[in-house]
């Protein structure tokens, strides 16, 4: 890669050993996607939930959080991720001393190193969308998919490790989603249909993430109807980028760049149709069982609206099998002064903050609670919780709450 | 990236999430869907298709080696840049990107080398 004179600097040390070691890893990282440069980032996101770090990556944090020699806090903005607790839920959760203690230690950490604890994945809808052009270091590829698709801004999938080293040198190496010429459709799919609940737009996020299939993709939507909410196309995106790897897609007409359908696709591409089926059939597989042990909202993080749907769908119900609604800390406190809160709960659901369900020790959490039939309308956590021992099953909120009252999910 | 390793090639058409697909306690792949549900991933060289789901995997690689439970190397036909930053933190052996379906081209438990640095797989 080519570098300034300042990036030679920090390479050689001249900054302090922490931004030294993280421009090396960048390097490795830019050098193996062939970037030629490295370019300016204004804010960084980090995914950093203690299940994924072990104690061998919190333990590389303290290493870096102990150095006092040179810069050793971040440059530019850089905030987090949803933790693996909410430390005030964390023994309901059946979640181990030893598990929150490590929670404990990365946050400490992070702190030392300027880290901002935002602890949230909606950050584009809580802490400061980005705009568009804007190159950022964005971790959780919800959120890197919604900032390169709906705002138009630029970003890699910037896994933990490499968002913090954005974080400390205010840069990432250009490759990827930073070029124009990236981020080109690359396939043109055409639905029939328009969602209207937020597990409808998930499963078509899903539908398309699967047809796309990798993280090179960039799918080109037609036949949208109306504006989309920042709640659909969070679930939207959320599901696209779990199933398929999804980082940028464009919806003709409406998101920045794709006015029209030639401002970002040849006429050449190739041509999928997706329809009402194809999205019912992808819930349908899922529905495995008609009982739920725990319904869960989460995965992302929910908005206050939709804190606000599901106080309202709480109302006068009495719920006969846990339900968790998970949000961030900065929603928790509009939640709790709104009311929604106190009437989620009084159907005995729990809000939780600053964690997301499956970040969180998942499996874990079904071994102490005897959780394993789960109930969503996440299309996102449905696609990731098979493998942590869950058989989930994706419904609307409506029918989430219901089985939240009978233990039983209706089929549809 | 990474280093020369040698070891068995444990081979399926099928992507790839250290979160999605793995119980990482036990060493296997854990998601019933997958190609290689059951099938211990620990000291294999694993001959995959893609990377899918999230960015956990970044951090994930660094803290199986810390364990040993751990793929040997990861070859797939192409990656996305999680597993890159997670080799690059957690010193595993990475190659993608071939000029045929890799996952093909190998056979499921054949002794492979592979040579990060010359871009190179070799049957053994």
């Amino acid at each position: 890669m080519k570098l300034n004179d300042e990036e030679r600097d920090i390479l050689a040390g001249k900054a302090g050993p922490v931004p030294q070691q993280a421009l090396q890893h960048q390097i490795k990282v830019g050098d193996f996607f062939g970037a030629a440069d490295f370019v300016p980032v204004t804010q960084a996101h980090i995914m950093a939930d203690t299940e994924s770090l072990g104690e061998a990556g919190v333990q590389w944090l303290e290493g870096l959080a102990a150095t006092t020699e040179g810069q050793h806090r971040v440059r530019v903005p850089t905030i987090t991720d949803p933790r693996g607790t909410d430390f005030a839920k964390a023994d309901w959760l059946g979640q181990t001393k030893g598990m929150v203690d490590l929670e404990r230690r990365a946050i400490a950490a992070f702190e030392k190193l300027g880290v901002a604890m935002t602890n949230t994945c909606i950050n584009y809808q809580t802490i400061q969308p980005p705009t568009r052009n804007e190159h950022t270091a964005f971790g959780d590829t919800g959120v890197v998919i919604y900032a390169n698709s709906v705002c138009g801004a630029r970003s890699n999938f910037e896994g933990g490790p490499s968002a913090l080293s954005a974080g400390l040198t205010g840069r990432t190496p250009r490759y990827g989603f930073h070029l124009p010429e990236q981020r080109r459709g690359t396939l043109r799919i055409q639905i029939d249909y328009t969602p209207t609940t937020l597990n409808g737009w998930g499963g078509l996020g899903g539908v398309i993430g699967r047809l796309a299939g990798n993280y090179w993709a960039v799918p080109v939507i037609e036949g949208i109807e109306g504006a989309p909410r920042s709640d659909q196309l969070k679930h939207f995106g959320a599901s696209m980028a779990s199933f398929g790897s999804i980082a940028l897609y464009h919806l003709v007409g409406l998101t920045p760049e794709a006015t029209k359908l030639s401002d970002v696709a040849a006429s050449d591409l190739p041509v999928h149709r997706v329809t009402r089926a194809d999205v019912e059939a992808l819930q349908k597989s899922y529905h495995t069982d008609d009982t739920v042990d725990v319904v869960v909202f989460s995965a992302p993080q929910l908005s206050l609206y939709e804190l606000g749907d599901l106080a309202s769908l709480c109302d006068g119900r009495k719920f006969s099998v846990p339900m968790l609604a998970v949000t961030s800390p900065q929603v928790k406190p509009d939640s709790d002064r709104m009311g929604y809160t106190a009437r989620i709960e009084a159907a005995g659901g729990s809000v939780l903050s600053g964690m997301c369900f499956y970040q969180s020790y998942a499996r874990e959490i079904s071994e102490a609670r005897g959780w394993k039939r789960l109930a969503t309308n996440s299309a996102k956590l449905v696609n990731i919780l098979g493998g942590y021992g869950y058989r989930p099953m994706l419904a609307s909120m409506e029918a989430c709450v219901d089985a939240a009252v009978s233990g039983k999910l209706v089929r549809t | 990236m990474g280093p020369v390793v040698r070891g068995p090639a444990l081979v399926a058409n099928d992507g790839f999430s250290a979160r999605y697909d793995l119980d990482r306690i036990k060493g296997v792949f854990s998601r019933p869907a997958h190609k290689l549900a059951g099938q211990s991933y620990v000291g294999k060289i694993l001959v995959l298709d893609t990377a899918k789901g999230g960015v956990a995997t970044a951090w994930m690689l660094h803290e199986m080696k810390s364990r040993g439970i751990v793929p040997l190397a990861l070859v797939f036909n192409s990656v996305n840049p999680i597993l890159a930053q997670g080799a690059a933190l957690g010193d595993v052996a990475m190659l993608a990107g071939f000029d045929e379906d890799i996952t093909s081209a190998v056979p499921d438990g054949a002794e492979v080398e592979v040579d990060p640095a010359q871009s190179l797989l070799k049957l053994i």
